[in-house]
């Protein structure tokens, strides 16, 4: 009996020993054999950056010219005032907008300035005497009996960051703070125009945050420019459905640089733009025009608009050279029987640049040559293109698509003419505004969105280079965030440029597809044949000595009792 | 069997998934660096990119500000703003030029081949952007000033070029696909820029070029050199490669007429009918981009596209067994107009063998005749030209008509030929044979032969013989680049004078080498293909070769420059060769882990058995017998035993 019980403890401790082995031997073997290599990337900080927290800041000094302020009020300045406003846009994204105002008299060569007889030449000799860094503006209050501005004119805004503002009854206020509470809706009705508006915060949040069903005119408004992107392909197209009749000649070179290069020039901090241009023969519209007897024209009706562009869309080709966001501007000459072409709106009106544009793809210019040659002309017909009437159809739809708004100004608001480049300074720093909160909304759901992803699939690999990629990417994050809290917009554009290249290189890295999919059924089809039989005899041992364990306790305390 | 397929449909579907999953969570389409490749492999990509928000897709139309273009018109008021609209146009840069040549061959098979040429005066080299297109294709334009391309010839191959029953061809290629290309001298990492251009090119042509990589890519240090004009013949600049299993069809076709001034809309394309074109027995389309001389002394230069297609109709196959031939029945369609934006457009019959029309009859008859030495030879042409409207008749259509009236003569036989075997047996060893036939009765003449083979057959170059005429014929120069396993592929060429009237073997032994489980194709057990050899010759030349460039000529016979007048150039492409690689069961690795398993589980369960069992001494249990005996013993009240 003894020699029995011996051998039972025996084979038990065998048991249990083997199991031991399994436990502290075989799991952490076989564990780290089949491990993924996965980098270690900053969670917390992608988490903190997941709720986006902006805050824009902008330096607005607002000069006040001699007449407007008594020597009391005088007394007082310079002064510095801050103000906040808070734009929460949903849960998880928050914004704040800050002003640094500085109140200032003008200097003696400001008012000589200010003394020119019209607004436009002392918007340019005011440029000329202090340059104000991007994203700053100065607001010169001039006294209501200035002759700069016509009558009904109240703000003049400036072709630089300037604007000149006139306020009527300016004396009613006895000290500065009054006069400060007097002039501040006007300055932010300034501020609404020449600087950062909600509107366009939320419009450049839209990858970010749900639109809210609202106004149908302000999403297509929303939704008309193109997303920003580190660079811009513009290629113009000519369509020539008939060159068997019309010989089209255009110097796009020329007009290009003539037209189109100033405006690129200027937006070279946004992004990167190049040009070409192409001809396409025996290209047509997608659509039979309508013949229409009252105005003996073919009728192009805006409903059917959209199916003009499919058949000449698989022509144009994608760049073969680079992955930016194309923008088509095609000039169509309709055929010799097809002419003359006009569009028209809904209202059964012609439009007058019988030119249309669709959002984020491009615009279409139809010209009618058919005016040049009369019935017995013999075909085909030399025809040079007039480039200049082309281009500024082109050149307005350009700056809807780059997102250079244009929406009217208020009453009282006088804009001056955009001169040679065909963007003020102030416009191009609003641009740079959206720009720089679209891009870091944009790389902050690529990185939060790569981070959740990255979590819940434990099989994906990552490389050091991606965790790299993906360091660089907050890094810069941070960076632009800092940048645009400091009111550096300039270089906030640029860490949010560096922030969404780095994001996306870490997205879309083919890497992280390799050993993305191992699935369960073929894991348990290797493992079973092993694992079954080496297991199960020991579960089944160790629940015996378990079992036995219990019975052996139980009748240690039935024996006490 | 079943498994690795189910894992692979599986696997293909998470990826789709997952390519799903990461769409949804990013909501954005902007593709990033790494997609690159795949944007522009495919042409219809954004036009599926827009189609996303079609149906936010509003139109509007343009309120142009007035003070734009006033404004920018005012800044430039010396801009040339034509009123009349009809005044006299500066010349133009480019022209283009299409052609159509049939050659009516012995077997009773014909041959059509054509040629359209886009030439235009722009400098790529300089290093300039060129970005304004009119009859030169933009896609392709942007694609050699990208990459800094100075020639680039690109073929697609479906079939074998027969040379001994139908001859030289105007334009070899062979079978499958054929990219080589030679970079300026200012790109600085060559095989970096060249994956980066297939890549590109194969978006271009919808054709699996992005397989091409470094083992299947080699510099021949002689085969190929440039045919447009050329300052530098270094090749380090040159990549060759050749994808012999690739599959030809409309896919390829389409993105190749697209690049054409006039479409398939107007001119010889409107004959370029898919569903004719591919029920042949050889069909071929090239494209082929180098620099050009306008003039002799060279002082411009331009940039010449030629895409050629080359198409052999099969008598048996759409003839009905009538030997008559027309373009309509060829390609179900008949010329109606040229194309407007060509300077000449013109259809070459080759009447050469039919001088007194007693071989065939030709109608339309036509009485332009024109004579061009090509392939060594002086041939005669009859002409319609397109661009003059007494060519299509009262019909307003051209539809030529060919009716064979004997079924004799004879080809003589064409001076070059090649091609290629496997011999050998068994997985282990093989050996390449290549056979060159000289048939020129009293002239030798020197060839180049190139041969790239792939890593995994291993070539005992010691065992390389040349023999001619049952004696051992020495090389003049060889260059060989040894393989490197899964880098690059073995580089053979050398120049071997062939003996008149004579066939050059070329033989040399190989290994088969077994390779990683995932390296084999999806069908390992169709083989795999080894590219055609390439033999390029000077050839002596029967006739005066024309070497005047200036000189107006047919595009067929302009393609390889001519130097002197008594040779020609010649390139004659070998069949691609199948060899069968040892393949194991692709069911195995699961077998063997289920087996050792098996075995290990076994003994590990014995062991343990015996480890853990606590043994003890057991009653022995009576036997059958003796129980029985009991039982009886019980009955009759005895005690048991």
């Amino acid at each position: 009996m003894a020699t029995a019980e011996v051998e039972r403890r025996r084979g038990q401790l065998a048991a249990l020993s083997i199991a031991a082995v399994v436990i502290i031997v075989g799991v952490p073997l076989w564990w780290k054999t089949t491990e993924t290599y996965r980098a270690w990337l900053p969670v917390s900080q992608i988490r903190e950056l997941a709720k986006l927290q902006l805050q824009l800041s902008a330096d607005v000094e607002v000069v006040f010219a001699r007449g407007t302020v008594t020597p009391e009020q005088q007394k007082k300045v310079p002064l510095t005032q801050t103000q906040e406003e808070d734009h929460a846009v949903d849960e998880d994204t928050a914004l704040k907008y800050r002003y640094e105002t500085k109140y200032r008299t003008a200097t003696i060569m400001e008012e000589d300035a200010l003394n020119k007889p019209n607004a436009a030449e002392a918007d340019l000799s005011l440029h000329v005497l202090s340059e104000s860094p991007c994203g700053s503006l100065v607001i010169y209050v001039i006294p209501e009996s200035s002759s700069l501005l016509p009558e009904d004119v109240k703000v003049y805004i400036g072709q630089r960051r300037t604007a000149l503002l006139r306020v009527p009854q300016m004396r009613t206020a006895k000290t500065l703070e009054q006069l400060l509470h007097h002039l501040q809706p006007h300055i932010k009705q300034v501020l609404r125009v020449m600087s950062f508006s909600r509107a366009d915060i939320t419009a450049a949040l839209s990858d970010r945050v749900r639109f809210h069903p609202g106004n149908k005119e302000s999403i297509a408004d929303s939704m008309r420019a193109f997303k920003s992107s580190p660079g811009y392909e513009i290629t113009f197209s000519l369509l020539n459905p008939d060159p068997k009749s019309h010989r089209l000649h255009w110097d796009i070179e020329g007009a290009a640089q003539t037209y189109i290069q100033p405006l690129l020039t200027k937006m070279s901090p946004v992004a990167n733009f190049s040009i070409d241009s192409q001809t396409l023969h025996y290209a047509m519209l997608g659509v039979n025009p309508r013949f229409d007897n009252t105005r003996s024209a073919y009728m192009l009706n805006a409903d059917s608009l959209a199916h003009v562009i499919n058949p000449v869309e698989a022509r144009l080709g994608s760049n073969a050279a680079s992955s930016n966001p194309v923008l088509n501007f095609l000039l169509y000459v309709p055929d010799a029987y097809h002419s003359p072409l006009y569009i028209q709106d809904q209202n059964k009106q012609e439009v007058p640049s019988n030119a249309f544009h669709s959002p984020r793809w491009g615009g279409i210019m139809v010209y009618n040559v058919d005016s040049y040659y009369g019935p017995e002309a013999e075909f085909p017909v030399d025809i040079n293109i007039n480039m200049a009437k082309v281009m500024g159809v082109f050149l307005a739809q350009l700056r809807l698509l780059l997102g250079v708004q244009s929406s009217p100004p208020p009453p009282g608001f006088l804009v001056a003419p955009c001169g040679s480049t065909g963007l003020a300074d102030w416009e191009l720093d609003r641009l740079m505004w959206s720009r720089s909160v679209e891009n870091i909304a944009t790389a902050t759901t690529t990185i939060t969105s790569l981070a959740q992803l990255l979590d819940q699939i434990g099989n994906i690999v990552i490389n050091d280079n991606i965790a790299e990629q993906v360091s660089s990417a907050v890094t810069s994050l941070q960076l632009a965030v800092a940048e645009l809290e400091a009111g550096n917009l300039k270089f906030a554009l640029q860490f949010s440029k560096e922030a969404i290249q780095a994001s996306e290189k870490a997205f879309f890295d083919p890497s992280l597809l390799h050993l993305l999919y191992f699935p369960d059924d073929q894991k348990f089809a290797i493992y079973i044949p092993l694992f079954l039989p080496m297991c199960v005899p020991i579960l089944l041992s160790l629940i015996k000595i378990a079992s036995e364990a219990r019975q052996k306790r139980r009748e240690k305390q039935a024996k006490k009792d | 069997m079943a498994a690795p397929w189910c894992s692979r449909c599986a696997w293909l579907l998470l990826v789709f998934i997952y390519s799903l999953y990461v769409m949804v969570i990013s909501e954005e389409p902007t593709p990033g660096n790494e997609q690159h490749a795949s944007v522009v492999d495919n042409p219809q990509t954004p036009a599926e990119t827009v189609k996303q928000p079609t149906e936010e897709r509003r139109w509007e139309a343009t309120q142009v500000d007035e003070t734009v273009p006033d404004d920018a018109a005012a800044i430039k008021p010396d801009l040339p703003v034509p009123d009349s609209v009809l005044t006299p146009t500066p010349p133009l840069k480019d022209e283009f030029q299409e052609e159509l040549v049939v050659r009516p061959l012995h077997s009773g098979d014909i041959y059509a081949s054509f040629q359209f040429r886009t030439v235009w005066e722009t400098d790529f080299t300089r290093g300039s952007k060129v970005s304004h297109y009119r009859l030169f294709p933009k896609s392709l334009g942007q694609v050699i000033s990208k990459f800094s391309v100075r020639e680039l010839h690109i073929s697609f191959t479906q079939g074998y070029w027969r040379t001994m029953q139908w001859g030289q061809p105007y334009l070899p290629s062979p079978p499958g696909a054929e990219l080589w290309v030679w970079f300026q001298d200012t790109v600085t990492d060559v095989d970096a820029t060249w994956k980066e251009l297939t890549n590109v090119l194969s978006g271009i042509f919808c054709a699996s070029l992005n397989f091409i990589d470094s083992t299947n890519t080699v510099q021949p240090s002689a085969s190929f050199k440039p045919l447009g004009i050329a300052n530098g013949t270094d090749h380090r600049f040159l990549r060759y490669a050749t994808l012999p299993r690739e599959i030809v069809c409309t896919e390829n076709l389409t993105p190749w007429k697209k690049l054409l001034p006039c479409g398939s809309k107007a001119g010889l394309a409107v004959l370029l009918k898919s569903e004719k074109l591919f029920h042949s027995s050889f069909h071929s389309q090239a494209v082929h981009i180098r620099p050009v001389c306008q003039d002799g002394p060279c002082k411009t230069s331009s940039l010449e596209l030629r895409q050629t297609l080359n198409v052999v109709f099969d008598l048996h196959a759409s003839g009905q067994g009538k030997r008559e031939w027309s373009l309509f029945k060829m390609f179900s369609r008949t010329l109606t107009e040229a194309c407007p934006l060509a300077s000449s457009s013109k259809i070459y019959i080759d009447v050469t063998d039919n001088p007194q029309e007693d071989q065939f009859e030709l109608s339309p008859a036509t009485h332009l005749l024109s004579q061009a030495v090509v392939l060594g030879d002086r041939r005669t042409f009859s002409v319609y030209d397109l661009t003059q409207q007494v060519t299509f008749g009262t019909v307003r259509s051209l539809n030529v008509l060919i009716r064979w009236k004997s079924t004799e003569g004879d080809m003589l036989r064409p001076l070059l030929h090649a091609e290629r075997y496997v011999a050998g047996y068994g997985l282990q060893t093989g050996e390449i044979h290549t056979l060159m036939y000289n048939n020129h009765p009293f002239r030798s003449f020197p060839v180049l032969l190139l041969d790239s083979v792939p890593w995994y057959l291993r070539l005992y170059v010691h065992t390389l013989t040349v023999t001619s005429k049952g004696k051992d014929n020495k090389p003049s120069y060889i260059h060989y680049q040894p393989s490197k396993d899964r880098m690059r592929p073995h580089l053979l060429e050398m120049l071997v004078q062939l003996p008149p009237h004579s066939v050059t073997e070329v033989t040399v032994q190989f290994e088969r080498a077994l390779l990683k489980w995932t390296e084999y194709t999806p069908d390992p057990n169709h083989g795999f293909y080894v590219g055609s050899s390439v033999v390029s010759a000077l050839v002596p030349s029967t006739v005066a070769m024309n070497t005047n460039i200036t000189k107006e000529q047919p595009l067929f016979s302009t393609f390889f420059p001519t130097k002197e007048e008594s040779s020609y150039f010649i390139r004659v492409y070998t069949e691609p060769l199948l060899v069968n690689l040892p393949t194991p069961d692709f069911s195995m690795p699961y077998n063997v882990i289920c087996l050792t398993c098996t075995v290990v589980a076994v003994g590990y369960g014995s062991l343990y058995n015996l480890l853990t069992r606590s043994f003890q001494v057991e009653e022995p249990n009576p036997g059958l017998a003796k129980r029985i005996a009991n039982v009886i013993r019980k009955m009759r009240g005895v005690p048991p035993l």
